[in-house]
């Protein structure tokens, strides 16, 4: 058994560093939690597991960068995967030039375009969930990922980037999201009309959105 | 000025009529209500409105009295200006303006939302935490960053509380349901597993209320109202949970009428647990819609100017929490 170092504890999971076969590995596990019904808390934390699983390998093979699995242990719900060595996007935005803002942003644009694409929404899509690397964004934390060609599911996905967007970078979330839209309208094409429109549709719908801002923002 | 001032705060966005002052040192000195209840079913917005209008004499002067104030003592009147039903948020704006017109003092709009978690900040003395609000209108997750409570979670379809009040009433409990529920479930032994939706931090009621009030027929309902507080309550957590290790608030604040569950408070002070950070709830007489909520709100907005003349005080029923900007805060 290789050593195992704590690195993270997130909300969902904690982090290990560890190696696999020579090279650093991170095995994901996805802890119990004592504010859940035992039987519900590992149906949750299993069917997250191998759904993270899945589509981590599934979304490259769209193109977009993930993390490369190596195992799962759905009982233990336990992941090992490749080790991508650099902070979270999230810790860059703020120090952004607007050049770079834009083309980090219309990057993110493409890579969930490709997703899309290929019938995967991500279900967190987050800065925190993007790593920039030697010049490549890696997506990572498909946990509430799902496969769909609904655009329903589309459209809250995107709905999610703008709303993590303006709580978490409320002074450049105008900018990054226009920069991300026109990354994802280049991917999809024809096709990203409907879901932008639902998108749209989403926000408008959410409990208490004011009249005058319902038609433009 | 120097001298103690007292703020009078009308609260009717929904099924409570209330009447509450505070005063600028930060005490309640009253907080008066009616509430209309629906001889069946939810609420009825024109006939909630009705019984605001013909409790509100009554409620306002019960508050003065109980604060042993008179209506000339006032500085200023508050009220809540939405998010809210509009038949019911009409009918608290016009008592409020014509309380300031005869008055003649400044008229103060307070947002709803606003004031459950400045009740909550004032009651428990904490001054920056992650608020978990959750009431039968409302379920958000939010923090205080640049000059405005931003939101980092909340349901993308109906509230916690209108989930589980409309499952109540499906089988039959009276009003108010959840407590009812509540003691059934201690009794619950099995779960059934239900819809579980978390989609990044926001949550998804109305698929869980559609399965459990399809199962209610055919489960034990101990069974059956576990698993759907279980389910509801683990997804609040979670995104509360997630938000917490987002901000890095050393604190969570549970507010709104949904706070006084028990189960609830259970789950979020785990949470809390697990993240070093300090639980707080807000009180059980301020949980739900209050007048006093809304006055100590009017106080803090009071105090940077923030009044509006009687001509342009409309009421926004979609005014949104993180439109607002909070400078007191800053």
């Amino acid at each position: 058994m290789a050593e195992m170092r704590l690195i993270k504890k997130g909300a969902e999971a904690e982090l290990y560093l560890t190696d696999w076969m020579g090279l650093k590995a991170i095995l994901k596990r996805r802890i119990k939690k004592g504010y859940r019904n035992p039987d519900l808390d590992s149906y949750v934390r299993g069917s997250r597991t191998s759904n993270e699983a899945k589509l981590l390998s599934e979304a490259r093979r769209l193109g977009v960068p993930t993390p490369v699995v190596y195992s799962v242990d759905k009982r233990g719900c336990e992941i090992l995967m490749s080790y991508i060595d650099a902070p979270p996007l999230k810790r860059f935005v703020d120090g952004m030039s607007p050049e770079a803002l834009a083309l980090t942003f219309s990057r993110v644009g493409e890579m969930v375009g490709r997703l899309h694409k290929g019938g995967i929404v991500h279900g967190d899509l987050t800065t925190s969930n993007i790593i920039p690397y030697s010049g490549i964004l890696y997506l990572i934390d498909f946990g509430l990922g799902e496969h769909t060609s609904d655009v329903e599911s589309k459209g809250v996905d995107i709905h999610l980037m703008r709303r993590a967007l303006e709580s978490s970078h409320h002074e450049v979330s105008s900018a990054a999201y226009l920069s991300f839209i026109d990354g994802y309208r280049r991917v999809m094409g024809d096709l990203s009309e409907p879901v932008l429109k639902r998108v749209d549709a989403i926000r408008r719908r959410g409990r208490y959105v004011d009249v005058s801002h319902r038609k433009g923002a | 000025m120097n001298s103690v001032q007292y703020i009078l705060g009308i609260e009717s966005t929904a099924h409570t009529f209330g009447c509450g002052i505070a005063s600028s040192e930060g005490r309640i000195l009253s907080n008066v209500k009616s509430e209309y209840v629906p001889a069946s079913g939810g609420i009825h917005p024109r006939e909630a409105s009705q019984h605001h209008a013909s409790k509100a004499a009554a409620t306002i002067s019960g508050a003065l009295k109980e604060a042993g104030l008179r209506l000339n003592d006032i500085a200023a009147v508050a009220f809540s200006a939405g998010p809210g039903l509009g038949p019911c948020l009409r009918t608290g704006a016009t008592v409020a303006r014509t309380l300031s017109l005869v008055r003649k003092c400044p008229l103060v709009p307070v947002n709803h939302c606003i004031a459950h978690i400045e009740i909550g900040r004032l009651a428990t003395g904490e001054d920056d935490p992650l608020v978990v609000y959750v009431s039968g209108g409302n379920t958000i997750i939010s923090a205080y960053a640049g000059g405005r409570y931003r939101v980092f979670g909340e349901t993308l379809d109906i509230a916690l509380g209108n989930c589980l009040d409309t499952f109540a009433r499906h089988i039959g409990l009276s009003h108010p349901g959840v407590p009812k529920l509540e003691q059934l479930a201690d009794e619950g032994q099995k779960f059934i597993p239900l819809p579980y939706v978390v989609k990044g931090q926001d949550v998804s009621y109305s698929g869980l209320l559609t399965m459990a009030s399809r199962l209610a027929g055919e489960c034990d309902r101990n069974d059956l109202s576990l698993s759907l507080l279980e389910v509801a309550y683990g997804m609040v957590a979670e995104v509360a949970e997630r938000a917490i290790a987002h901000t890095e608030k050393g604190a969570l604040l549970l507010t709104g009428g949904v706070a006084r569950s028990k189960r609830l408070q259970r789950a979020l002070s785990f949470v809390c647990g697990d993240h070093s950070a300090r639980f707080h709830v807000v009180p059980p007489d301020l949980a739900g819609d209050n007048g006093g909520m809304i006055a100590w709100t009017g106080y803090l907005a009071l105090k940077e100017g923030l009044t509006v003349p009687v001509e342009s005080s409309y009421v926004n029923p979609n005014w949104r929490l993180d439109e607002v900007e909070v400078p007191w805060r800053r």
